[in-house]
């Protein structure tokens, strides 16, 4: 169980200037600041609208030390799948021709519109999805989906005591997820799969390596630091905290991962074996896409 | 750079491969095709790893990042491995690397997989021909430039409303 109560006795060592979320803050409350009094934000959130960016940009001035928080901010997120589509198929679909739209008068958000009272307005639309760090500089990373209580803990302690590591890094551990999986002792010597089961297809033993079952479990290529969650929820893991210090691009490391385990010789298996696994981009760049070396999809 | 201007097809793009060939099979049939003086097109760089199976499909995407228009794998026939299997790991992995690489819009024919042995001097020339010769087709990938961070607001200037 992932208790937040023990969050209380570090939280009360702090004074929130702006948590909007919690607490009764406005943006002016933010530009009223000056450049570096915030001592530590955390951003939570990708970045996709000019609001979005204009207040990653207010943050950034505002602040001595600037957290990324959650894989939106760190990677891209699953929002960050977006980058599959082209910016005017995503409004269209989601406005017009999508099964369940009902706008009979072809209503598109517009940035600016005329209404009996003025002008209003809403932010643009950008083109892509893009990671915190894509858009200001960020001082350090804290993943997951949502990060694990303990790794927020550890950070907020680290602040308060002073004992920050070297800017850029991420605050959690940097080895892969099957280090702390409690199957790991369970996992064969020799890991092959000759089927790839969905989690609701089979019933998964509780203490046998997901990945030798059949599931297809990101561990092995994914940060630890979460206790194992999803694992000990009898789910396979689906890489949240991103990759480790040692990988550039996550879903290119999954591929050499899951691949290399496949229990196929010649084309012929392999293709019918991988034909199992639904949707790649989705399942290896669930959380990553913005963050990876492709970004986006290539749209020509 | 100013080679890769030439709109799909246009005969001024010269495509840039980027290969992967490994060091007991097919760079081996690489220096065969030099010394025997075999032309092919010189659109290929060549990057000399221990056994296929090293090859990591981030390399694949790091070299498209970089500018590659496609990428060729070389290795040793299945069962002539210097280390066995890393060719047979080296084919799972293509495969999956293509399929997703497809669908993030990126053509089957920019990624190549090919068994090629020390002696086959001329299939290194060959393929290589031909690989050329589709890139071309196809034309300059065009990656998304990836976002880069706006500069630190200075700490002189003040952003917002100032207090």
């Amino acid at each position: 169980m992932d208790l937040a109560e023990d969050l209380l006795s570090v939280v009360d060592r702090v004074d929130f200037v702006f948590f909007p979320v919690a607490m009764d803050f406005k943006k002016e409350d933010v530009e009223n600041l000056g450049n570096g009094e915030i001592d530590v934000c955390f951003i939570n959130g990708a970045i996709r609208t000019s609001e979005e960016e204009e207040m990653a940009r207010l943050l950034r001035a505002k602040s001595q030390i600037l957290i990324a928080y959650g894989s939106c901010s760190c990677l891209g997120g699953i929002p960050g799948l977006a980058n599959l589509f082209p910016r005017e198929e995503i409004l269209q679909f989601n406005y017009l021709d999508g099964p369940s739209v009902v706008n009979p008068d072809a209503i598109v958000p517009k940035e600016e519109t005329k209404v009996p009272e003025g002008e209003v307005e809403l932010p643009s639309f950008h083109d892509d999805v893009k990671t915190l760090a894509q858009t200001v500089e960020v001082d350090y990373f804290l993943p997951g989906c949502p990060p694990p209580v303990i790794l927020l803990k550890g950070a907020l302690e680290a602040i308060l005591e002073g004992n920050l590591p070297e800017k850029g890094q991420v605050l959690a551990p940097d080895i892969a997820l099957c280090d702390e999986c409690p199957r790991k002792t369970s996992k064969p010597e020799r890991l092959r799969i000759d089927s790839f089961r969905r989690p609701h297809e089979i019933l998964a033993d509780p203490e046998t390596c997901l990945l030798a079952q059949g599931l297809l479990c990101l561990g092995p290529v994914t940060r630890g630091g979460c206790g194992a969650a999803c694992v000990s929820g009898n789910m396979p893991c689906t890489g949240c905290l991103g990759p480790v210090s040692r990988v550039r691009d996550y879903g290119g490391k999954a591929v050499s991962a899951i691949a290399s385990l496949l229990d196929a010789e010649n084309e012929e298996e392999i293709v019918r074996l991988l034909g199992d696994i639904v949707d790649p981009p989705g399942t290896f760049y669930r959380y990553g896409l913005p963050a990876s070396l492709l970004h986006k999809r290539i749209l020509q | 750079m100013s080679d890769h201007s030439g709109p799909q097809g246009h005969a001024s793009f010269e495509p840039r491969i980027v290969a992967f060939f490994c060091n007991w099979c097919t760079y081996t049939a690489a220096d065969l095709a030099g010394t025997s003086r075999l032309r092919y097109p010189p659109n290929v760089r060549v990057v000399r790893i221990m056994c296929s199976g090293r090859f990591d499909p981030q390399f694949a995407l790091s070299a498209f990042r970089d500018g590659a228009d496609g990428v060729l794998i070389g290795g040793c026939h299945p069962g002539d491995c210097h280390y066995q299997e890393g060719n047979h790991k080296a084919l799972r992995r293509f495969i999956l690397l293509r399929m997703l690489a497809k669908q993030l819009g990126i053509e089957e024919e920019r990624l190549r997989l090919e068994w090629i042995a020390a002696s086959e001097g001329e299939k290194v020339q060959r393929v290589i021909a031909e690989m050329t010769e589709q890139v071309r087709r196809l034309g300059p990938l065009r990656l998304a430039p990836i976002p880069a961070p706006v500069e630190r607001v200075g700490q002189l200037q003040e952003v917002g409303r100032a207090r």
